[in-house]
């Protein structure tokens, strides 16, 4: 397929998509209504019938990959198949064509959805109380951090200025925290991939907020000091935060409140089956232990005296991040998976992620190194050093994949691990699935040696090959320009 | 199980080549004291057909602005979606994708980002736009923020005109983050030029404004931004999307960052979210904006593309010293808003502003035309307007549902002196008769 012009090469004057109804009322110049001065002289739109729309973004999704396309071994997102009966239900009127602000006597059904959701995910999470309000996850940690923010100064350890998050952490950890007004401290991983026990131990002191920790790491590997860590954390007066990113490996299995953990997120879009959207909505609930409980966001949702209701009367509260209750499509969805599955299903969902991702390491393990261990939780991290010593780095690798029909793992991440392909392969791809993508990371293990080229200037059968992201951020154009810019 | 592929014999099979008996001895890293010993108390499982009846049933215990007439807005509009919205969106080539990391299999979604990019920088007259914030509100929030971070201040003033739920996050951003808010001036339903005036000085890094405002009233933009501007703040400028087809683009009034709730941009009300944060600011400050932007490169081959760009800007580059913590954001919705636009395009969102100014002026004649009910604040508004009425709000609400009405919005819970005062929205879904069923029953 010839490359698609951008819509407003399409434009041509008196096009339009849309018939509107014939007026209803008597119209006046809106100049009348609003002044001359607030009325605008050009609307440099584009023009277009609904074909041209309709035509040109159908060609644009064809020239995108997403998990209905194929393979999405991306780690730390949890790229599972998104069921289609939840698309469906996040339409149905009554939980989608509601306003925000309308009486709470008619909005009762989509009230007890989202206080059904709070118990949920308290008990998935072995937490006490939670709030939906969070659009995503680097909010649900903002959230929580600014929860922890609170909690210090009403107990009077305000002075409390240090979060600690691991070598190995989300970006977002320690971008959240400095949002916060917190210093960051590192605390390296020892050998074994897990937190250094005794590193942590010389960085905690009464100036500690918080320590951040995703558990499974971002290695895939469970901390099992989590017990020692949350005491270590907790006699020095600090908070342990729970990034709940890599949830799909625990499911039914393990909580992070049973293991000290004081607040966490969620990720309904990774954990719950929710689609990513290509890059959003999310939605990134926070729970809490019961002593955070007074902090949680305005407002969150109760019940009492046999109605639900949105409850505002929280002094104690950090306030509100949120315009309105949270992204409450993605968290009908999540409603949905859960009940469609049920106690049994979530947990033998996180059991075939963590087979998926055991065979898979198992297979890959045969032509790459992967530093951390021959046993992962949901997802684990190979690395291309081998590769490398022919040339070969995991950016060529992933590229190579896409030859092979398979969207990239995720690479150059974690940032300990030197040419880091992470892998999580979900529990919703099949044997043959993982092994078509073994063979195909072995093929390519193969050509690094025999054919180096073929992998560097890599991918040949995408609809254009490899972008000069230099050049983008060098010469800036962030917007069509009829001149041509 | 119906999403999990994995058959008896294929998890034998796995587990042989792996080398263990039973898939519990793969997660043996976890102590055993922390290995729940019950199932989850969650209920389920449900079939598919089970669940479809269950949520229905649940849907059907809410009332939907299908089956009701809203005049309701105040931040959340019930607008016309077109069908051609649907129909992108539900194509999951878009849905089921990731952040578009890797561009050469993303060129769909890269390239309507860009185009979603400029339709925002067209529609409000500014030079870049970026690829979304989560709402209204934290698009506000993270303004502010990046006027702290440009000017190296403190104090952030907002008009109290702005819409209560997005100064009151702003106000938990201000505190997280170190700074502080000041929310100020307002005389009745319009910005108090001169009390906000009192409040900005040379700690001031931003002033805020909302035009239309939370009341749908039009704004003294020029003023406002000459008080800003004199005293070296950032002038950030909170629009409606749909206003733009009539109203001047706050590109237009010098604004340094504009900033908006894009859900009337082809997004349902979904009882509030997920929305849309529209953020466009001034070519110069494009190094401290928050969130992702997609811009135009070439392939190895000469051949036009689009990729992800100054993501050293990142938290996933950046780290501790990232413009944001962003990193999800609202890309679906954003496809929705392009889609929208390139629907309507010049003439039909010209069209549909012009219908929601028609219809609501129309309404504010017909209803402050009635015994006990007055228009108090005479001044220009779009569509979305403010009538003072003897009989207390909520018993007037509560009258309308019984007509399958949703009425306005009841400001005495927002502003105290506002107190029996209703916020009414008519866009260009509310027909003739559906405005005089509303005015009969307020005529009661």
């Amino acid at each position: 397929m010839s490359a698609e012009p951008t819509i407003f090469e399409r434009s041509s004057p008196g096009r339009m998509g849309i018939s509107w109804p014939q007026p209803d009322v008597p119209e006046h110049p809106p100049v009348e209504y609003l002044g001359q001065d607030n009325i605008r002289s050009e609307l440099p739109l584009p023009e277009l019938t609904e074909v041209d729309v309709i035509r040109h973004f159908t060609r644009l999704s064809a020239v995108n990959y997403g998990v209905d396309t194929g393979f999405y071994p991306l780690g730390s997102c949890t790229m599972k198949y998104s069921p289609k009966i939840n698309e469906e239900i996040a339409r149905f009127p009554g939980l989608s064509r509601l306003h925000p602000y309308q009486d709470e006597r008619i909005s009762q059904g989509i009230l007890r959805l989202l206080h059904d959701m709070q118990v949920f995910l308290a008990e998935i999470g072995g937490m006490d109380a939670v709030t939906l309000q969070p659009a995503a996850g680097a909010q649900g940690e903002f959230t929580a951090l600014m929860i922890f923010k609170r909690h210090h100064e009403r107990v009077g350890e305000g002075h409390r200025r240090i979060v600690i998050v691991p070598d190995s952490s989300h970006g977002t950890n320690p971008a959240t925290a400095a949002r916060c007004g917190y210093e960051i401290r590192k605390a390296p991983s020892g050998p074994d991939g897990l937190v250094d026990i005794s590193a942590l131990a010389a960085e905690l002191s009464r100036d500690v907020a918080a320590v951040m920790l995703t558990n499974p790491n971002t290695l895939g590997l469970f901390e099992t000091r989590i017990v020692e860590i949350a005491q270590m954390v907790h006699d020095a007066g600090a908070l342990l935060y729970c990034d709940g990113a890599n949830m799909n490996a625990v499911l039914g299995i393990h909580r992070p409140g049973d293991a000290g953990f004081d607040a966490m997120h969620f990720n309904l879009h990774k954990t719950f089956s929710a689609p990513h959207g290509g890059g959003g909505p999310g939605s990134g609930p926070v729970a809490v232990k019961s002593f955070l409980e007074p902090y949680l966001p305005v407002p969150t949702v109760a019940f009492e005296g046999g109605r639900y209701f949105l409850n505002y009367n929280r002094p104690e509260s950090i306030g509100r991040v949120h315009s309105f209750y949270g992204n409450i499509s993605v968290i009908v969805k999540a409603y949905a998976y859960i009940l469609n599955l049920g106690p049994e299903g979530l947990k033998s969902a996180s059991e075939n992620a963590i087979l998926n991702a055991n065979y898979l390491l198992k297979r890959i393990a045969a032509a790459y190194d992967v530093p951390y261990g021959e046993r992962c939780m949901h997802e684990f991290v190979a690395s291309a050093t081998r590769q490398k010593a022919h040339g070969v780095k995991a950016l060529d690798i992933a590229k190579r994949l896409m030859d092979y029909g398979f969207h990239p793992p995720t690479i150059y991440f974690p940032l300990i691990v030197p040419e880091a392909l992470m892998i999580e392969p979900t529990e919703t791809e099949s044997a043959e699935t993982l092994d078509a993508f073994a063979d195909a990371m072995l093929a390519i293990a193969k050509e690094a040696q025999s054919d180096p080229e073929v992998v560097r200037s890599a991918p040949h059968v995408t609809p254009v090959s490899r972008l000069d992201e230099a050049a983008a951020a060098r010469k800036l154009e962030l917007r069509w320009d009829s001149t041509g810019d | 199980m119906q999403y999990i592929p994995n058959t008896d014999a294929d998890r034998r099979r796995m587990l042989n080549s792996i080398g263990v008996g039973d898939v519990s001895e793969l997660f043996e890293q976890v102590p055993q004291p922390l290995v729940l010993d019950r199932l989850l108390e969650v209920p389920g499982p449900l079939s598919e057909m089970e669940l479809g009846q269950f949520m229905g049933d649940l849907s059907r215990q809410s009332a939907d602005l299908g089956t009701y007439a809203g005049f309701l807005g105040a931040g959340i509009y019930d607008h016309y979606i077109p069908s051609t919205v649907h129909a992108i969106l539900g194509r999951s080539e878009f849905y089921t994708s990731y952040t578009p990391y890797q561009p050469e299999i993303s060129q769909g979604n890269l390239q309507a980002i860009f185009e979603f990019q400029t339709l925002v920088c067209q529609l409000t007259g500014m030079e870049v736009a970026n690829a979304s914030m989560y709402d209204g509100a934290t698009a506000l929030a993270e303004a502010a923020l990046m006027a702290s971070s440009i000017t190296g201040r403190g104090e952030w003033v907002v008009s109290n005109c702005v819409h209560p739920a997005y100064r009151e996050t702003m106000r938990t951003y201000a505190w997280a983050s170190g700074n502080k808010l000041v929310d100020a001036g307002r005389s009745g339903i319009i910005t108090n030029l001169a009390e906000l005036c009192s409040h900005i000085t040379g700690e001031t890094a931003c002033v805020a404004i909302q035009h239309p405002n939370f009341f749908g009233a039009l704004e003294s933009l020029r003023e406002v931004e000459a008080l800003a501007h004199k005293a070296g703040a950032i002038f950030i400028v909170c629009f409606d999307p749909i206003s733009l087809g009539l109203l001047k683009p706050p590109g237009e009034f010098n604004a340094d960052i504009c900033v908006a709730e894009g859900q009337p941009l082809g997004i349902p009300t979904g009882f509030g979210g997920p929305l849309l944060g529209l953020f466009a600011c001034k070519k110069r400050y494009v190094r401290q904006m928050p969130g992702r932007l997609v811009g135009a490169t070439a392939d190895s081959a000469g051949r036009r593309g689009y990729t992800l760009t100054l993501q050293t800007r990142e938290q996933h580059i950046r780290r501790e010293r990232a413009t944001s913590n962003i990193c999800t954001n609202e890309a679906l919705n954003a496809l929705a808003a392009a889609v929208y636009l390139c629907t309507l395009g010049k003439h039909g969102l010209r069209q549909v502003a012009d219908s929601c100014l028609q219809k609501a002026h129309y309404a504010v004649k017909a209803v402050s035309d009635l015994p006990g009910y007055e228009f108090p604040f005479d001044v220009p508004f779009f569509k979305e307007f403010v009538v003072k009425s003897r009989t207390p709000v909520a018993e007037l609400n509560e009258r309308l549902l019984e007509r399958k009405i949703v009425g306005g919005l009841d400001l005495g819970k927002f502003y105290s002196d506002l107190a029996g005062h209703m916020l009414l929205c008519v866009t260009e879904r509310r027909t003739r008769a559906e405005i005089r069923a509303l005015v009969e029953v307020l005529a009661e």
